[in-house]
């Protein structure tokens, strides 16, 4: 007995760290750490310091062996103020511009979700398991796939969008060539006084691409908020419904003060996912707007490929990373207090 | 008090017969519509894009919603197999360069991710917290953020043979697989340590208790329990890697044998590209079917992997 309370004992010490296991913590730690030091930490570091030089593509020659120069925060200074020599690059209207882009896509996403999530979970539905099996066609679908995909969809002559708008405009009358629609590229916005343009401010109006992929990230994302919602609506327990009845509850209260009680606390921290995920949403718009037109599309992170890729202004390239660090830090530390204050939030 | 005592038991009883009774058949008809209609828009691009793989090549933009065309024929996906685009490589060539980039990174990652994630797990050490939020910090900030600084460094790597010819870290599959693991690692790591997280500590406690050590614990009882995880972690690892698209596109621009299924789907759908859409579509069926029909069958279990990793943070 005696020796089984010391070996206890030992063990206790070991998980809160004795020197064994500070030791044997470190060997399982040195394999990561020493490839992530090289290829992760040191390429970081060393993006700090390439955003105060000018480093170009005549610098990546090494047989040149041109050196960059060291230009302080001028990359930062010309990024902010929106004085980079790539044109359409306002930083402010950039920045607005991501954050309707993830909020709009995040709130349609939680509400379709949720509002499919509930219809399949009527009472009595037939074909229940079928239905729930097709729905997660879009999410095993590769983003990349989806993008180009729906860019064809959206294409002014032979796209299916068009094509179906201009069968139903038939039945209705309306000449099919209304419906030669350039989604993608058409410049004027449809509704300009949605994000308008202040005066003095940047020129938010939002073009007809951010419909056609707000559409194409709808049919994208809502699925995956179905899967969580299915799962909340599973946990609630039918006595409440029962006693909520018993109470004379309407079916509009029980469906506020039970289901979406219970469906917040879920559903809360996966639309926080959703919405960074959505906020460094890549592919959508490099393979379907590019971005464009005149660069009113463009997010964070096709910008970024665009300075590296594109115009090899590695320098800025760095600079804009750098930002876009602390533009996503700010973020976390909003959601992480957004996540916890919803956590204390009891049933 | 006495009413809710009777009424109680009435109203279950209630409830039981209408849930077995289920909805009348008007309601029953209004959800099914609702259903279909939603199923219609799910699966709507996927035959329009199988339907438009279906017509003949020398068509470039088919002009009509039939699912199956006038002239339907599988010559696209025959020409696709052979030579995808105007570069000269085929897709055998392409899906296994693919296959490298895509196993390698997700193999790489989590064999090593696993034993950083126990440590993190289940161990206590002097700067646990610090190491922590660096791996949080660096998974924070997208692929794509790191794009600069990672071209000129593996750019950096050159080494000339004398005779085999010059070697450009940066222009190699290698390359971009050390670029691809540089995000892989963390996330692999980070999405291990939820999932072992929620181990439950009895056993590992019993095994102490024996006598087991760290790396027997490790070995004998937090890997088997893991295997899930390191299966899910891998494959989402897998699709990363399969279908990669910044390092790939900024690295490999030159060297047309690396060139991945990724960058060939590029090249067709590119601004200059003059791709028939029956050839794209089928490309980008052939693309997407393989990490589609794993994904599809592993949904559940995909999705609770993923969403313990990402939400326990």
């Amino acid at each position: 007995m005696a020796a089984i309370t010391a070996r206890l004992g030992a063990a206790r010490g070991r998980r809160s760290g004795g020197p064994r296991t500070q030791r044997a913590a470190y060997l399982y730690l040195v394999p990561a750490f020493l490839v992530m030091g090289v290829i992760t930490i040191y390429p970081l570091l060393y993006q700090v310091w390439m955003s105060f030089t000018d480093t170009e593509l005549k610098h990546l020659n090494l047989r040149l062996g041109l050196t960059p120069d060291f230009v302080g925060l001028q990359n930062y200074q010309n990024i902010l103020t929106s004085a980079l020599s790539i044109p359409n690059f306002d930083f402010l209207r950039l920045i607005i511009y991501n954050l309707w882009w993830a909020v709009s896509n995040v709130a349609i996403h939680l509400v379709l979700g949720v509002a499919i999530a509930l219809l399949l979970n009527a009472k009595g539905l037939w074909f229940r398991r079928f239905y729930r099996a097709m729905y997660i066609i879009p999410v095993v679908i590769p983003a990349l796939i989806v993008a180009t995909v729906w860019a064809h969809m959206f294409d002014a002559d032979s796209g299916a969008v068009n094509l179906l708008l201009a069968g139903a405009g038939g039945i209705l009358g309306i000449p099919a060539t209304v419906f030669h629609i350039d989604w993608l590229r058409q410049v004027a916005p449809p509704m300009p006084w949605l994000l308008p343009h202040p005066s003095g401010g940047p020129d938010l109006a939002l073009p007809l691409a951010y419909y056609a992929m707000l559409i194409t990230n709808t049919w994208l994302g809502w699925p995956l908020n179905s899967v969580v919602a299915t799962g909340a609506l599973q946990s609630i327990p039918n006595e409440l419904y029962e006693a909520a009845e018993i109470d004379g509850a309407t079916s509009w209260q029980k469906f506020r003060n039970v289901t979406l009680a219970y469906l917040r606390p879920a559903m809360i921290p996966y639309a926080i996912y959703g919405f960074v995920v959505t906020f460094n949403l890549f592919y959508l718009t490099f393979f379907m707007s590019g971005g464009g037109p005149n660069g009113r599309t463009q997010l964070l992170v096709t910008q970024a490929y665009y300075l590296v890729n594109n115009v090899h202004l590695y320098g800025v390239g760095a600079a804009f990373a750098v930002i876009m660090f602390f533009i996503l830090l700010v973020i976390t530390l909003i959601t992480n207090r957004l996540t916890r204050a919803t956590q204390t939030y009891t049933l | 008090m006495a009413t809710t005592a009777i009424a109680r038991p009435r109203a279950s009883r209630w409830a039981l017969r209408s849930s077995r009774g289920g909805p009348g058949l008007l309601r029953q008809a209004g959800l099914q519509a609702l259903c279909l209609f939603v199923l219609l828009t799910v699966v709507f691009p996927v035959i329009w894009v199988f339907s438009v793989s279906l017509n003949p090549l020398n068509l470039s933009k088919p002009q009509g919603l039939e699912i199956i065309p006038p002239n339907a024929t599988f010559d696209a996906y025959a020409q696709v197999l052979n030579k995808p685009t105007a570069n000269p490589i085929s897709f055998l060539e392409l899906t296994l360069n693919s296959l490298k980039i895509a196993i390698g990174t997700s193999v790489v990652s989590v064999i090593i991710g696993v034993f950083a994630a126990y440590a993190f797990s289940r161990l206590r050490f002097r700067g646990r917290a610090v190491l922590m939020l660096m791996i949080l910090a660096v998974l924070m900030l997208p692929n794509v953020a790191t794009l600069a600084p990672l071209f000129v460094l593996l750019n950096s790597v050159k080494i000339d043979w004398p005779i085999l010819g010059s070697f450009n870290l940066r222009q190699s599959l290698l390359g971009v697989g050390l670029a691809i693991i540089s995000g892989l690692l963390p996330f692999a790591i980070w999405n291990l340590k939820g999932y072992l997280d929620t181990i439950p500590k009895d056993l590992e406690e019993a095994a102490a208790v024996d006598g087991a050590g760290v790396n027997q614990t490790f070995l004998r009882i937090i890997l088997p329990l893991s295997m899930p995880a390191l299966a899910v972690t891998g494959f989402l690892g897998f699709i990363a890697g399969w279908t990669e698209f910044y390092f790939t596109s900024t690295f490999l621009s030159g060297t047309v044998q690396n060139h991945t299924l990724a960058l060939a789907l590029n090249a067709m759908v590119g601004q200059f590209a003059a791709t028939p859409w029956p050839a794209f579509s089928a490309f980008a069926i052939l693309f997407a079917l393989p990490p589609a029909i794993v994904y599809f069958f592993a949904q559940r279990w995909i999705t609770s992997g993923l969403a313990i990793g990402a939400v326990k943070g």
